[in-house]
């Protein structure tokens, strides 16, 4: 058996949590607790460090800006610190309206990233890899001739505009064949994944606690 | 004669220690005459780049086998031309016959000269040279193109749509599911769990589920059901507020808005999924929505609700933890479903617009794939697939 006691204390506190497979109890809440605020007092730390610090008072104080030519280079610094400050009206009942602008600029700007990266990411690869040549000269091009059949069928049963009747319903019912067998392996590949996780967890309590392995 | 004989081993011995070295320096001297000169082809600034980097090309020299390979290359650099050249990188000799400079002083000027390690051998002077960012990569030309037809066909059917235009969406089984599952709560005096994920607010798929929200909050505001919003980020948790606040007046009960119901937990996966779990357990939601980006913890979400008998309906993009949803959960709103709903909720002109633009995207990629695989089938051309060419780099 471990004389660490650190050992100790991870061994305790897994089994705390594994306590939650028979029922909520105070062990598990205990745990929970702990875990909820090691990790808020970690994310602050991370935030003023990385953050508050890196990315803002130490260019700031270096004058890393100056790299930027002309007033680009402030602007881009002070800017989305005003912004973030602004945030903080919403304190007060007069001035909360203004939290919205920082928000409204947050969506803006993560859509307006997302969309040129999904087209680029999701729809133009997909397409490239797609549109191969099927000449059934091997069972590779079966595989190819499959992927076409499952990337325009599972197009149709994500078009909305129509409902699913007839030949356009039989292709969606096609597309969510195809889909689901995609879930399907996807499921037991991750559940695979988990188990060797609890594998994990059980070796440490067995080996690295009790002692009872080698 | 014998004498000369029995001197042989003192003259073959002389012979190797006068010998040797004399080859050895005429050797050395021939590695260095032999390796070639170095010439730069092009020194520029790096193309589709944010700045600070300057890309050099020079002219691979071709080695002679027999001889020693240096080491590498130094990259040698000067702010002007009369200034000295300080060697600023070192480059292995390899395939490679260009190299990309970092952390440069945008608009500022250089020259540059290229020599082997540990030699005196140098190139010609090139340049001058500046860094700077450019507005516009040129290798994202297709992106582009499409991104302005997608805008282009979302702001057509917009105006159709503003001008009085019909719009059919068909209906989706997982959203009119959420009417029956709030009046679930309602008649059980239970609350409602809505969990919008891990993504950040300005993610898509949480945009997407702030829309489904604002539905969920007007209903529950009209039924003065209790909702929970415990979120993972707090930006998110100020949407969800804003959000929240938004729908009960307009529902006309601002009065019944708690904002102490939509609070923050922490921007940790796992301690964020205990915590959600724990809430599960102990305020019985009879309703649980899990709408947003989604990652590890969603079976363990989804599996924690079922055990605790709520209705659940689930939607993300996240295509990986679809099948945990489609699972443990009674509805699941698969991938772009997700932003359907959001659209079809609110019958906002806009959002249907986007929608019908993405349903015609749909459809012109079916047709082009179609055309594409057919060309590539029959005439063995790659046409298509070289007219959607990428460079990320």
């Amino acid at each position: 058996m471990s004389t660490d006691p650190g050992i100790w204390l991870a061994a305790i506190l897994t089994l705390c949590i594994f306590s939650f497979l028979y029922k909520d109890n105070p062990f598990y809440k205990f745990v929970e607790h702990l875990s909820v605020g090691v990790s808020a007092g970690y994310w602050l730390v991370i935030i003023i460090r990385q953050s508050l610090k890196q990315t803002f008072l130490d260019p700031l104080i270096q004058g890393q800006w100056q790299l930027v030519p002309g007033k680009l280079g402030i602007f881009l610094l002070i800017f989305p610190a005003f912004m973030g400050i602004l945030l903080f009206t919403r304190f007060s009942n007069k001035w909360a309206y203004i939290a919205r602008y920082p928000i409204a600029m947050l969506w803006g700007i993560g859509v307006g990233a997302s969309i040129p990266l999904s087209l680029q990411n999701y729809i133009i690869r997909q397409l490239q890899a797609t549109m191969v040549p099927i000449t059934f000269n091997s069972w590779e091009d079966v595989g190819s001739l499959f992927i076409a059949i499952g990337v325009i069928t599972g197009l149709v049963y994500f078009y909305f505009s129509k409902e699913h009747k007839g030949a356009f319903g039989g292709a969606a019912k096609v597309g969510i064949w195809i889909l689901m067998i995609g879930f399907g392996s996807t499921f037991g590949f991750t559940v695979m994944a988990r188990v060797s996780l609890l594998i994990g967890r059980v070796i440490f309590l067995m080996k690295d606690w009790l002692g009872i392995i080698s | 004669m014998l004498d000369g004989i029995k001197n042989l081993p003192i003259v073959f011995l002389l012979s190797i220690i006068i010998i040797f070295p004399i080859q050895a320096i005429a050797g050395e001297g021939q590695t260095k005459s032999k390796l070639p000169n170095l010439t730069i082809e092009k020194v520029m600034d790096t193309p589709n780049d944010h700045g600070r980097s300057i890309t050099i090309i020079w002219k691979k020299p071709s080695f002679d086998s027999s001889f020693a390979i240096p080491t590498g290359y130094k990259i040698l650099r000067a702010d002007s031309l009369r200034s000295n050249f300080d060697s600023v990188e070192f480059v292995p000799i390899g395939k490679s016959k260009s190299f990309d400079i970092q952390n440069i002083e945008d608009g500022k000027t250089y020259y540059y000269r290229i020599g082997y390690a540990n030699t005196e051998i140098i190139s010609n002077i090139a340049g001058p040279v500046q860094a700077k960012g450019n507005w516009f990569h040129t290798g994202k030309t297709t992106t582009f193109v499409v991104t302005i037809l997608f805008c282009a066909l979302t702001l057509g059917i917009l105006i159709f749509a503003r001008r009085g235009g019909e719009l059919y969406i068909r209906p989706i089984s997982g959203i009119n599911a959420i009417d029956d599952a709030i009046g679930r709560a309602t008649e059980m005096g239970k609350p409602i769990l809505f969990v919008p994920g891990l993504g950040a607010a300005s993610d898509v798929a949480t945009i997407a589920a702030f829309t489904i929200l604002e539905h969920i909050a007007k209903i529950t505001a009209e039924y003065k059901t209790r909702i929970i919003v415990p979120c993972y980020a707090p930006e998110t948790m100020i949407v969800a507020q804003e959000v929240v606040r938004a729908s009960y007046l307009d529902a006309g009960r601002p009065d019944l808005y708690n904002d102490k119901e939509i609070f923050f937990i922490t921007q940790e996966q796992f301690p964020y999924t205990a915590a959600v779990n724990g809430i599960m357990l102990r305020d019985r939601p009879a309703a649980n929505f899990f709408l947003g980006k989604f990652y590890a913890e969603s079976l363990m979400l989804a599996e924690t609700g079922f055990e605790a008998g709520a209705i659940q309906i689930a939607g993300t993009d996240e295509a990986i933890q679809i099948p945990f949803f489609v699972a443990a959960c009674d509805y699941t709103l698969m991938g772009e479903e997700l932003y359907a709903a959001s659209a079809y909720l609110s019958k906002d002109p806009m959002k249907l617009a986007t929608l019908k633009a993405e349903d015609w995207g749909k459809a012109g990629v079916i047709i082009f794939l179609i055309i594409g695989v057919v060309v590539a089938s029959v005439f063995g051309s790659d046409f298509f697939i070289r007219l959607l060419d990428v460079n990320v780099m």
